[in-house]
């Protein structure tokens, strides 16, 4: 399997933790990936409306770079990217009129897509192809002691034939957990929305959710928690600020990406971290639970 | 809420096009209401799920035109995956919003967004915000 890797716009600046994290990581586990080359914005969501190919073309076309690039697969981080490009790519794939008007349309591009490349998330490809025994003898810092509540939110899991795991109840970020030797929280509101891009124009309801999601997080006795997408991790992390001016009470709690426990777990530096880039510091539980 | 029902209202283009750009056949819905029950958006909509679908039954453009609920709708896609019916309930909110923006009625004016406001969100916040508010 040749694995392009496409990293999507948000983890080049603001989720710079979620690649350098997985880089380290995927280093130590042996697997190769490739960045891919002249990579495009893959429009972060799907349109949803049955006449709409024009916002197809921008998913398609890093489908066709993963091909030049000779990959028969592409590897996203975001759950975004993923549900975005998975969705364009069994549309193109179900419909060939559809897939010929955008070939078509797209006809200064050297090749045209013939529906012959994978899109994969990390969590999937770790689950199918890497053994537990695999991940579990590179540990050099297992994370003992620690409770990780993991968070899928939306795009991972729905719809029911996208996603990577079961919308209601899924368990590939809490069977890597246990891998990596954390201790995987179950609570109520592991797929509950964030509010996704409603932060930009009503943040308040991404307030009430960050709110409902952490407080149950936390009174279940969650030391961090997991998510796998900038988004989630903007709306969960750094709207915290404004939850602990609307509800005093609020217990804060660090987010962190799954693949930042994979480093520090593989034995990966600080530096590949980049715990600067987040609003809960998550050193203080880090350091108390003796993973850093 | 003073709603009136009329044959020709149910017979509209509005619901037809509605049906046409979600690819949903709406009187599938027998309003059973789990889309609400499991919609995360409910405390600021004026519309439950259900409610809508009712309405796009009924013809009501009105009252879908003017509702706050499309634009408080996250595309979750909760009320997709639990529908017992299998009704993509998101695909008809997205359709409603759609009518609205490619007649330039955007939600979110970003010329009138200022910098700092721009600058607050990550990249993927405000590319789906866009894709979702605007036209």
């Amino acid at each position: 399997m040749k694995l392009s890797y496409y990293p999507g716009c948000t983890l080049k600046n603001q989720a710079k933790n979620f690649e350098d994290s997985t880089l380290c990581a995927l280093k130590r586990l042996d697997i190769e990936v490739e960045e891919l080359s002249r990579w495009n914005c893959c429009g972060t969501v799907y349109s949803l409306t049955t006449d709409d190919l024009m916002h197809h073309l921008a998913p398609i076309r890093n489908l066709i770079r993963a091909k030049e690039a000779g990959s028969d697969s592409m590897m996203t981080l975001c759950a975004m990217c993923y549900n975005t490009l998975k969705r364009a790519n069994e549309r193109v794939k179900a419909e060939p009129e559809d897939l010929e008007k955008i070939n078509n349309f797209m006809y200064r591009e050297e090749i045209d897509y013939q529906g012959d490349v994978k899109v994969l998330h990390l969590l999937e490809i770790l689950r199918d192809n890497v053994k537990p025994e695999t991940i579990q003898a590179k540990i050099v810092k297992p994370l003992k002691d620690l409770k990780v509540a993991n968070y899928y939110g939306c795009m991972l899991v729905r719809p029911k034939d996208i996603g990577l795991d079961d919308p209601e109840n899924p368990t590939v970020m809490e069977n890597l957990v246990s891998d990596l030797g954390a201790e995987p929280l179950d609570f109520p509101y592991r797929t509950e929305c964030c509010g996704s891009y409603q932060t930009v124009d009503n943040p308040d309801m991404v307030v009430d959710r960050t709110f409902k999601i952490l407080s149950s997080a936390t009174s279940r006795g969650a030391d961090v928690i997991a998510v796998s997408c900038p988004l989630c991790a903007f709306n969960l992390d750094h709207r915290q600020r404004e939850t602990i001016k609307k509800h005093p009470e609020f217990k804060t709690i660090p987010i962190l990406y799954f693949t930042q426990l994979m480093a520090i777990a593989l034995g990966c530096g600080i530096d590949d971290l980049r715990l600067d880039l987040h609003y809960v510091d998550p050193k203080p539980i880090l350091k108390e639970k003796g993973c850093i | 809420m003073r709603i009136s029902i009329s044959r020709e209202k149910i017979h509209n283009s509005f619901v037809e096009k509605v049906q046409e750009l979600s690819g949903q056949n709406l009187l599938d819905c027998y309003q059973c209401g789990k889309c609400s029950a499991g919609c995360p958006s409910v405390a600021q909509m004026d519309l439950l799920p259900n409610q809508i679908i009712r309405f796009a039954q009924l013809g009501l453009e009105e009252e879908l035109r003017n509702c706050q609920s499309i634009w408080v709708c996250a595309s979750c896609l909760t009320c997709n995956v639990r529908c017992p019916k299998g009704i993509n309930i998101a695909e008809v909110l997205e359709a409603i919003r759609q009518i609205l923006l490619r007649h330039r009625e955007d939600r979110v004016k970003i010329e009138d967004m200022t910098t700092e406001e721009k600058c607050s969100v990550p990249p993927i916040a405000l590319v789906s915000n866009f894709r979702k508010s605007t036209s």
